[in-house]
């Protein structure tokens, strides 16, 4: 029987391996997700398998039907404008339930002096398991912090104890070594007291929470992908304290795919993942940036005018942000490009990697309006063409237009790979207002020669666009 | 587990993070978003971890019993939601193909 328990591992980890190679394309990423949806489903027949003499049937049902009731309701109705939040949730939960295995082990095992009864490694193993308990709570606290910045339960800004930050996160990471060194010193003799595995949860939990509490809204796709990355690593890590290799497999794979996007992110802000974690944009730069731009106007212009504009366009360029999915102007602007497209004018979409709140949020937005991926075009295919475009419209983006970071090295994004619109002839910024981004750093964009300002609502003021387009 | 099937586990470990790796590095940004969705529901596979701890334990205590229903609870969670909104999010890009063939007629 546990050949056939690793037989099934082995296939099921197989097609976590096909499906997530689909998800590298479009056409084949539905399929995709299905195979690895499927595998997961081998696993866990292997599993029941494998525990099959257990005497904690009613328990594990009772807890299964709990977390399939609790899980389909949000992740069926929740809108596509919240969906980051609700990967951080679900990454949260998945990390809780790492720290939480290590913390059965613990007790099953009288504080790991169980592993010792068997000949074979333990201090790995041990170490292993201390690893998945303090990355586990690290990162459950992590994400919930994401989801309430991003829920805006909790302010979008960063929140940080100033200078301070970096030494108390520091001095809350080797309290959480210690006390998993006392825990794992005490495994050799009787097991060191619950107290020090608790002490290591909570250590590792607060760590998780002042990592994350200082990150601005801004950097949050970097910081959601860090921590799904975390979670692969301890799922990795508890797989090979429980001889699991389904979970070695499927921990490292997400491990390294997350690794490498969280690499991808940082590199479009270039910024190193290292100053991103440490929070804060520049900090101290800030104030020094806002001063200089008070006898600065930026012209205003109404729904009307924008639309003349547009209507003797050949090309308009979209460029989602933020306030996009905040406005779910999504349909709003597919509906306007409807328009236009009518007229013979070509609507291309340029989306920065960074902008939104997760890794390729913009693209599903757009997605869900019926825009054609062919339309979205990533920064360096579309940055050539700016300067052929004749409106480009900025909706709820500020930073990732900011032309400061090719211009002015005093900036604090100097550097940072932005899309060139102040090329293009001319610039409408769809804005609430003229408070500055999430990082807090002035855009010249707004106070340029070709910019117009349409103010509002994003969504209203699409809409009404289109309307006057229509009138025309 | 004797040293010789942990080295083997430390084997698959190392490979499978240069499967991540070699799988990964090609992907559009259009797929960002539900490729870290699906491989957040992925990493879900610790809810097997959460059953293996409470199966194999011999009369479970009321703390383990506890630990482990929640722990089962958070990985059904991360499993069933994962998946799910993973395949919401691509069934919306699935349609794209008949549609693009219309308006990207003047490529």
């Amino acid at each position: 029987m546990d050949i056939l328990v690793y037989a099934l591992y082995i296939v099921a980890f197989a097609m976590f391996i096909l499906g997530l190679s689909g998800l590298t394309a479009p056409r084949s990423a539905v399929r995709g997700n299905k195979i690895a949806a499927a595998g997961m489903a081998v696993a866990f027949v292997a599993t029941l398998i494998h525990i099959r003499e257990t005497s904690s049937w009613l328990i594990i049902i009772i807890a299964l039907v709990v977390g399939v009731i609790i899980g389909i309701p949000p992740a069926r109705k929740v809108k596509m404008t919240a969906v980051p939040q609700l990967v951080a949730l679900f990454n949260g939960v998945g990390g809780g339930t790492v720290a939480l295995i290590a913390w059965g082990e613990f007790i099953e095992s009288d504080g790991f002096t169980g592993l010792h009864v068997a000949s074979g490694p333990v201090l790995p193993l041990v170490i292993a398991s201390l690893f998945a308990a303090i990355i586990g709570s690290l990162s459950f606290w992590g994400s919930i912090v994401a989801f309430m910045k991003l829920q805006q339960i909790l302010p979008g800004h960063p929140l940080s104890v100033g200078r301070l930050q970096q030494p108390l996160n520091a001095i809350l990471f080797l309290g959480a070594v210690v006390a998993a060194v006392i825990v794992g010193l005490g495994s050799v003799s009787t097991g060191a007291d619950p107290v020090w595995f608790i002490a290591i949860l909570v250590v590792a939990g607060i760590l998780g929470v002042t990592t994350v509490l200082p990150i601005g809204g801004a950097d949050m796709p970097v910081v959601i992908s860090l921590l799904n990355a975390l979670t692969g690593l301890s799922a990795a890590a508890a797989g090979l304290a429980l001889n699991n290799i389904a979970m070695i497999v499927a921990g490292m794979i997400v491990g390294a795919s997350g690794t490498i996007l969280t690499n991808l992110m940082a590199k479009a802000m270039n910024r190193s993942i290292l100053s991103i974690v440490a929070g804060g944009f520049g900090g101290g730069t800030k104030g020094a940036a806002s001063a200089s731009s008070g006898d600065q106007i930026a012209k205003s212009t109404s729904a009307a005018d924008a639309a003349i504009k547009l209507a003797y366009a050949n090309q308009v360029i979209v460029v989602p942000g933020y306030g996009l999915a905040v406005a779910q102007a999504q349909h709003a602007v597919k509906d306007m490009a409807k328009v236009l497209e009518a007229r013979g004018i070509e609507v291309k979409y340029a989306i920065h990697p960074v902008a939104g709140r997760m890794p390729g949020h913009m693209n599903v937005l757009l997605a869900e309006a019926d825009v054609s991926y062919d339309a979205m075009k990533e920064m360096d295919d579309i940055n050539g063409e700016f300067s052929r475009t004749d409106v480009t419209i900025v909706i709820g983006a500020n930073d990732v237009t900011n032309p400061a970071a090719r211009t002015d090295p005093n900036s604090p994004i100097f550097g940072m790979p932005v899309l060139n619109v102040t090329e293009s002839r001319s610039v409408i910024v769809l804005k609430r207002s003229m408070s500055s981004g999430f990082a807090g750093i002035e855009n010249p964009l707004f106070f340029g020669a070709n910019t117009t300002m349409l103010f509002g609502d994003a969504k209203k003021s699409v809409a009404q666009v289109t309307e006057e387009l229509k009138a025309l | 587990m004797d040293y010789t099937g942990f080295l083997a586990n430390i084997a698959i470990l190392v490979l499978s993070g240069f499967i991540g790796f070699a799988v990964i590095s090609k992907v559009p940004n259009t797929l960002h978003t539900p490729l870290m969705s699906g491989t957040n529901a992925i990493h879900g596979i610790v809810v097997l971890g959460a059953l293996v701890v409470l199966g194999t334990a011999e009369n479970p205590g009321l703390p383990l019993q506890i630990i482990s229903f929640v722990a089962i609870v958070f990985g059904t969670v991360n499993v069933i939601g994962g998946f799910v909104v993973t395949d919401r999010m691509l069934a919306m890009f699935k349609t794209r193909p008949t549609s693009t063939t219309m308006t990207d007629g003047k490529n």
